[in-house]
């Protein structure tokens, strides 16, 4: 079956998006990522959409169904590089996604996983 | 149909599967490329639209037809009219079915009303048992 390379770096998960988002690619993603964010215990996963011209109501379902799942197995989600058209395009629709962060590039991207994880870490010690 | 509107060219696709929806999308990312003048934009918003109503043809119409029309109007402006017509269940109440939040298959509920933010023209005909034609235009701005 066709699906997008999942990538885990530490304990994070990385995902570039390179090919057209169909419904059925989205839900094997899903998946998938839920799937290895509780085998690997996953801190975060990072998707990288800078290559989508679209994002439209279902892949926006879709993205936010694995920011919650993703959340409820105690892993922040990151959304990267969306396209000023798309973002314009997404809002004017209605769109909203719940529960994703958002940044510029990966590069950013991951120091705000690394972020959400340290300042859990940081909150843990000041409970002590 | 609008009287005022010349169409110059035509291609149609049938909606059946998955792939149709990637046809449809396809097909009107190519057709909004230049010489018609869409800003990224426009265009971004025009393949989105499309998408959502494709597959509402897919979905609730049970499949389908789509139209992509390259048409002028009486001031010489182009644009891309798009039709997606089904002879599926229809829509019993449209003013309902163009709100915000208003599914009956699990979804957001925003497909036809986001649809009809996103472009120039919008129009819906559906009565129960008689199908769904839901027809948009985009305008390219005038030069
Ligand atoms: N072609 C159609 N034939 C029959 N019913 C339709 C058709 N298109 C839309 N509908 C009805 O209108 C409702 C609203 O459609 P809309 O596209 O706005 O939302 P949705 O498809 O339910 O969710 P979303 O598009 O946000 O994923 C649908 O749930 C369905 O009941
Ligand atoms: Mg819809």
């Amino acid at each position: 079956m066709e699906r997008i390379p999942v990538l885990k770096l530490d304990q994070f998960l990385l995902v570039t998006i390179q090919v057209e988002l169909h419904d059925q690619l989205a839900l094997t993603l899903q998946d998938d990522l839920t799937t290895m964010v509780s085998r690997h215990s996953s801190r975060g996963v990072l998707i990288d959409i800078s290559a989508l011209d679209i994002v439209d109501s279902f892949i926006g379902r879709t993205l936010a169904h694995i920011a919650a799942l993703s959340r409820i197995l105690d892993a922040a989600t990151v959304l990267v590089g969306m396209r000023p058209a798309v973002a314009i395009t997404m809002v004017e629709l209605g769109l909203t996604l719940p529960g994703v962060s958002t940044a510029l590039n990966v590069e950013r991207g991951m120091t705000l996983l690394r972020e959400a994880v340290g300042n859990e870490h940081d909150d843990e010690d000041d409970a002590e | 149909m609008n009287t005022t509107t010349k169409t110059t060219r035509s291609e149609s696709v049938l909606i059946r599967n998955q792939e149709d929806l990637q046809r449809v999308r396809a097909l009107v990312r190519q057709w909004a490329q230049p010489p018609l003048s869409f800003s990224t934009v426009e265009q971004t918003k025009l393949v989105t639209a499309a998408s959502e109503l494709a597959r509402n043809t897919l979905i609730y119409g049970l499949g389908g037809t789509f139209l992509i029309e390259d048409v002028t109007d009486a001031l010489a402006r182009r644009g891309l009219r798009l039709s997606f017509r089904d002879e599926g269940p229809g829509i019993p109440d449209i003013a309902k079915a163009m709100q915000d939040g208003y599914t009956t298959g699990g979804g957001m509920g925003l497909g036809l009303s986001g649809a009809k933010r996103l472009v120039s023209e919008f129009s819906i005909d559906s009565a129960p048992g008689k199908g769904t034609l839901v027809c948009i235009t985009q305008w390219t701005r005038r030069l």
